[in-house]
């Protein structure tokens, strides 16, 4: 009996100190929002669409993340600019139904999409989650600085002829005899 | 039967076939690029590579083609095998090589043979450390664009430009690596079938240009099995929606009707249903309301050869039987009417597109095929091989060895004997061709009618060739005679009527009639008019004050009758009720303007040339307020298509088992519906999220088979349809082999349509009445069509319109000159205000006026059957510069 009682209290008198001297420790807690933490590069967060390095969008308008995407979330239309471009005319997300599970960036074929380590996506109204490519698009090439997907791609475009791509020939003469 | 042994598992297999038709009727995967199941075997891709072995005892076999291979009994061969599975992996490597980094930005992708048969082959990095090869690409017309980097020569586009379908302007040029297809300039593209090349190109070099200017991917497609309405001939099609717009046609498969392959006014001459100017439900108005003041009793309606069955039943029923009038011209009615009983008489039969494929002697009269029934014109031409698939088999060369047979043949063709007023894209497979006026064929052919068999109709006059034209028809094995309303004169399907039958009483069989019918649903209406209801009558009616109320269906009358006369009538009825999908003359009168619902938009059953019943099921759903027109005309909200359809069946023997060409729910798996859209439809929880973030729940369809949805149960599994295929690995549009009984056979669904006219009537010789009515004034008058700008809706489309021409008139260069008219001048018709543009053909007589009417601006109902021509004022719309015509006069020639 004495025990017992010599137990509970001294147990109790143990847990007050050890919080007591938890004041004098270094805090765990992060002063977030006023504290940012560091977040890594391939944090799959909020989704943006970038340029290539010449500054032109990178999206073609494949599909290929809208057909990835298990919650079928994202939508667009393929557009052709004058010079020969494909680009999205328009490109949605809805994040309210985004599960970041990156399928997209991982489909994309010109490293177009990508994920993000913002995660402050939270709104007050569900509709605001909706995002439209105006919002989406970002003035730069995110995380893969170099690749241009139309210097690869055998398409011809303003500015690159036939046989200007990467490995790539000049044209057949089709009318030359020569071998 | 033979029987052969595939990595050791024993089939049955069919020996006049070769081993990759085989395999893939047998359900098994097996790459190939050239072979085509129209086109047969080259061996020129070399990826169908098999291992054969001679015996049981053989271990070592040896690498063969399959696609070359008999399938002849005993045979033993595996795909599976190691060598053979590594010689295709690196064939695809080398055909690989040069192939553009271009997936993403290529219509193709998604659909792509080749990237099915990549994977399929296991290839899939590219070792070769040299350059690719490139080339330029050329402007092929509207329809098609040209991204020759692509192309890995497999050669399917020229066999099936060139060789299957005739086309001229489309070549393989240079040789090895350097091979080009194209034009030898750039320019459009001339055929009709032009856009199957979109189909048949294994990959992305052919790509179709509409669908890219709206493009989607295949799987993004909504998609329900369909039926063109181009034209009379009923061919299958899969249109596809996407974000509320229709995007594309392509062929649907049906083995008795167009097989693999449609022409390009079904393809591209869909585009009117996404019009900005299709009529939109009537605001402020109770239409209820207004619809009862047509409930009087004494309301006539007009049908329409281009609605449905439903919706010209519907409006019998609304107005009676008695007040129900055709929706054809006075001389196309009759010719239908004629077509219809010569439909029912046992002397004849009606060919399907594959049993017009199987004739080996035609006699074309009058109608120029590839203008109003271009599949028809494919069809014919596919008929003149027949004789060299004979010499084939007599020098036991298989019949799928193509290049054999071709080379066997040379110029051996089948007889095809033409009767036109002009020339026509079949003269170069022709065998023997009568160019002369109408009136002149009429006679032609009757003297051949009476050359045949001496109790057909006398004809004064004689021919040359007549005995010898009779000769080849009697000796074929299987004669075909092919007429049609669409040339509106009836004594050219009376001519046809009496050779048939001429034909039929000397071989004592039932013998072939083709006769054409202009529009999707002409016989169909027909079957529903009394022969004596014709719109003549109608329009006097109103004129004279009988019938006051009218309603008009799907139809401008000013396309049909004399624009004075349709005119004098409109303004005469008290109120008129016009349903239609697009404003027309006739719609501008309407008191009463409700807005029916495109052919991608309803369920519908339409009757095509031979009398064949078939289903279109709806693809996607109206937004601005239009119905069905039978919807509209019922007086039960609540009425179903079903029970509409099945009034229509007990409303006359004629159109029994009409009703159960619909598939119903309790036969497919567990009850369960069949998904419009693809297992993979993208996007759905965010294509509406810019209106509402909360999605809306799919549209049910209470009345089809088919769901607005991705659930149910996939065709790939026991569907009772089939709209668009796909298979495991086989993405494009090859995977039909999956679905096909064996290849080139029957849907394993079935669903191809229902023959309605019952032949149980006997007939006799037609009579020909002399025509007394053409006075020796002026030239006479041939209809001419254009399969792009005859169709009425299919002309507003976008990329048919930008191949349309004006309203020309084709002569001849004497009577040019004798009107002192040159390649280009305006002129005018009887001096009425009809102007047309002249075009001298070197094929066309003396004394013949070909005119083309153009989108109905010539009031050709109110010409005679002649007509006078005077020099106008030069007035261009579109011109004459899209014209392709075989014959055109060109100065210094």
């Amino acid at each position: 009996m004495i025990k017992l009682i010599a137990d509970t209290l001294l147990t109790q008198v143990r847990t007050l100190w050890l919080v007591f001297i938890k004041l004098f420790k270094k805090k765990d807690t992060v002063e977030y929002p006023d504290k940012q933490p560091y977040m890594f590069p391939r944090w799959r967060g909020r989704i943006i669409l970038s340029r290539d390095p010449d500054g032109e969008e990178r999206c073609v308008a494949c599909n290929l993340c809208a057909v990835a995407c298990p919650v079928d979330c994202i939508a667009l239309q393929k557009g052709e600019m004058e010079d020969g471009r494909w680009y999205p005319e328009f490109f949605r997300i809805n994040f309210s139904r985004c599960i970041m599970c990156g399928f997209c960036e991982e489909a994309c074929p010109t490293n177009a999409i990508q994920l993000t380590p913002d995660f402050e996506m939270a709104e007050y109204k569900r509709q605001d989650m909706v995002w439209e490519k105006e919002d989406l698009l970002i003035n730069g090439t995110g995380k893969y600085h170099d690749y241009n997907f139309y210097r690869v791609a055998g398409k011809q475009i303003k500015g690159k002829d036939k046989g200007e791509a990467l490995n790539e020939s000049a044209p057949i003469d089709v009318r030359s005899l020569m071998p | 039967m033979a029987k052969v042994v595939i990595d050791g598992v024993e089939y049955e297999v069919n020996p006049d076939n070769n081993l990759l038709q085989e395999a893939l009727s047998k359900g098994l995967d097996l790459p190939y690029f050239c072979w085509h199941p129209c086109m047969g075997s080259v061996g020129a891709c070399r990826q169908c590579a098999v291992k054969q072995y001679r015996d049981s005892e053989d271990t070592k076999g040896s690498i063969v083609m399959a696609c070359m291979t008999p399938a002849t009994d005993g045979t033993m061969i595996s795909i599976d095998d190691e060598q053979a599975k590594d010689m295709r992996e690196r064939v695809i490597e080398s055909l690989m090589i040069s192939h553009p980094h271009d997936c993403p930005v290529c219509e193709e992708g998604g659909e792509c043979h080749l990237q099915d048969m990549t994977l399929m082959s296991g290839h899939n990095y590219r070792r070769y450390d040299k350059k690719k090869v490139t080339h330029r690409n050329q402007y092929l017309g509207p329809f098609i664009n040209h991204e020759m980097n692509r192309c890995i020569t497999c050669y399917r586009c020229v066999r099936f430009y060139d060789d299957y379908a005739g086309g001229t302007d489309l070549a393989a040029q240079a040789s090895h690596h350097h091979t080009y297809f194209g034009r030898y300039e750039e320019g459009v593209l001339e055929s009709e079938f032009s856009g199957n090349l979109v189909e048949v190109c294994p990959t992305g070099v052919f790509t179709d240009k509409a669908f890219s200017e709206h493009y989607s991917r295949k799987w993004d497609l909504q998609t329900a099995p369909s039926i063109c309405a181009g034209c009379g001939t009923g061919c299958n099609i899969t249109p596809g929606e996407r974000y509320g717009t229709l995007r594309r046609v392509v062929n649907r498969y049906n083995a008795e009707v167009n097989g693999y392959f449609i022409c390009d006014r079904g393809r591209f001459g869909f585009d009117y249903v996404n019009s900005a100017e299709r009529i939109r439900s009537p605001e402020d108005i109770d239409i209820t309301q207004e619809l009862e003041k047509f409930r009087d009793g004494d309301a006539i309606g007009i049908g329409s050869p281009r609605a449905s069955m439903e919706s010209n039943f519907a409006l019998r029923e609304f107005v009676g039987e008695s007040n129900f009038y055709s929706g054809l011209s006075d001389i196309d009615n009759e010719a239908i009417q004629l077509s219809l009983s010569l439909g029912q008489d046992s002397s004849f039969r009606s060919p399907s597109i594959k049993e017009i494929e199987a004739a080996d002697a035609v006699i074309i009269i009058g109608e120029d095929v590839t203008n109003t029934s271009p599949r028809l014109a494919l069809a014919l031409r596919q008929s003149v091989r027949n004789h060299a698939t004979e010499l084939a088999k007599q020098a036991q060369i298989p019949a799928w060895q193509d290049a054999a047979v071709r080379e066997l043949a040379q110029h051996e063709r089948s007889p095809l004997i033409l009767l036109t007023p002009y020339a026509t894209r079949l003269d170069d497979v022709a065998s023997d061709i009568l160019v002369a006026p109408p009136s002149e064929l009429v006679e032609a052919a009757g003297v051949i009618a009476s050359a045949i068999s001496e109790n057909a109709p006398k004809t004064d006059g004689k021919r040359d060739s007549a005995t010898q034209i009779a000769d080849v028809l009697l000796n074929a094995k299987r004669p075909l005679v092919v007429a049609g309303a669409s040339a509106g004169k009836i004594e050219y399907i009376q001519t046809a009527a009496n050779i048939a039958r001429a034909l039929s009483e000397k071989r004592n069989e039932t013998v072939d009639l083709c006769l054409t019918t202009p529009e999707v649903n002409s016989l169909g209406m027909a079957m529903l008019t009394n022969k004596e209801n014709s719109l003549g009558i109608a329009l006097n009616q109103i004129i004279q004050g009988d019938a006051r109320n009218v309603i008009v269906l799907e139809n401008d009358l000013y396309r049909r009758a004399p624009h004075s006369e349709v005119a004098k009538a409109l303004e005469k009825a008290e109120s008129l009720m016009v349903i239609d999908q697009l404003p027309t003359k006739t719609t501008e009168q309407a008191s009463l303007l409700l807005p029916a619902t495109a052919f991608s938009e309803h369920e519908a059953t339409y009757v095509n040339y031979e009398g064949r019943a078939q289903v279109s099921f709806q693809v996607h759903q109206n937004k601005i307020g239009a119905l069905p027109a039978w919807r509209w005309l019922s007086e039960n909200p609540k009425e179903s298509i079903s029970s509409l359809s099945e009034r229509l069946q007990q409303s006359s023997e004629a159109f029994k088992g009409i009703a159960e060409l619909r598939p119903e729910i309790s036969g497919t798996v567990s009850g369960m519906q069949v998904p419009r859209q693809s297992h993979r439809y993208s996007g759905r929880t965010a294509m509406r999220a810019n209106v509402n973030v909360h999605e809306p729940k799919q549209p049910v369809d209470s009345e089809s088979v088919l769901s607005f949805s991705m659930e149910g149960i996939p065709a790939a599994k026991d569907a009772t349809i089939l709209g668009a295929p796909w298979s495991p690995s086989w993405n494009s549009n090859q995977s039909i082999t999956k679905f096909q009984e064996e290849v080139s056979g029957d849907l394993k669904q079935g669903n191809t349509g229902k023959a309605l006219l019952n032949r149980d009537k006997s007939g006799s010789y037609l009579e020909i009445k002399a025509d007394t009515s053409s006075s020796n004034e002026g030239l006479e008058l041939a209809l001419a069509h254009q399969i792009f700008g005859s169709g009425e809706l299919s002309a507003k489309s976008a990329a048919i319109q930008k191949r349309m021409v004006d309203p020309y008139i084709g002569l001849s260069k004497e009577d040019a000159d004798s009107l002192g008219l040159k390649q280009g001048d305006s002129v005018s018709l009887d001096g009425n205000g009809n102007i047309a543009a002249v075009v001298i053909r070197n094929k066309i007589k003396a004394g013949t006026a070909a005119l083309y009417c153009g989108e109905n601006e010539i009031d050709y109902h109110a010409l005679g059957s002649s007509v006078v021509l005077t020099k106008a004022e030069n007035t261009f719309n579109r011109g004459i510069e899209n014209l392709i015509v075989s014959d055109l006069y060109e100065e210094g020639y």
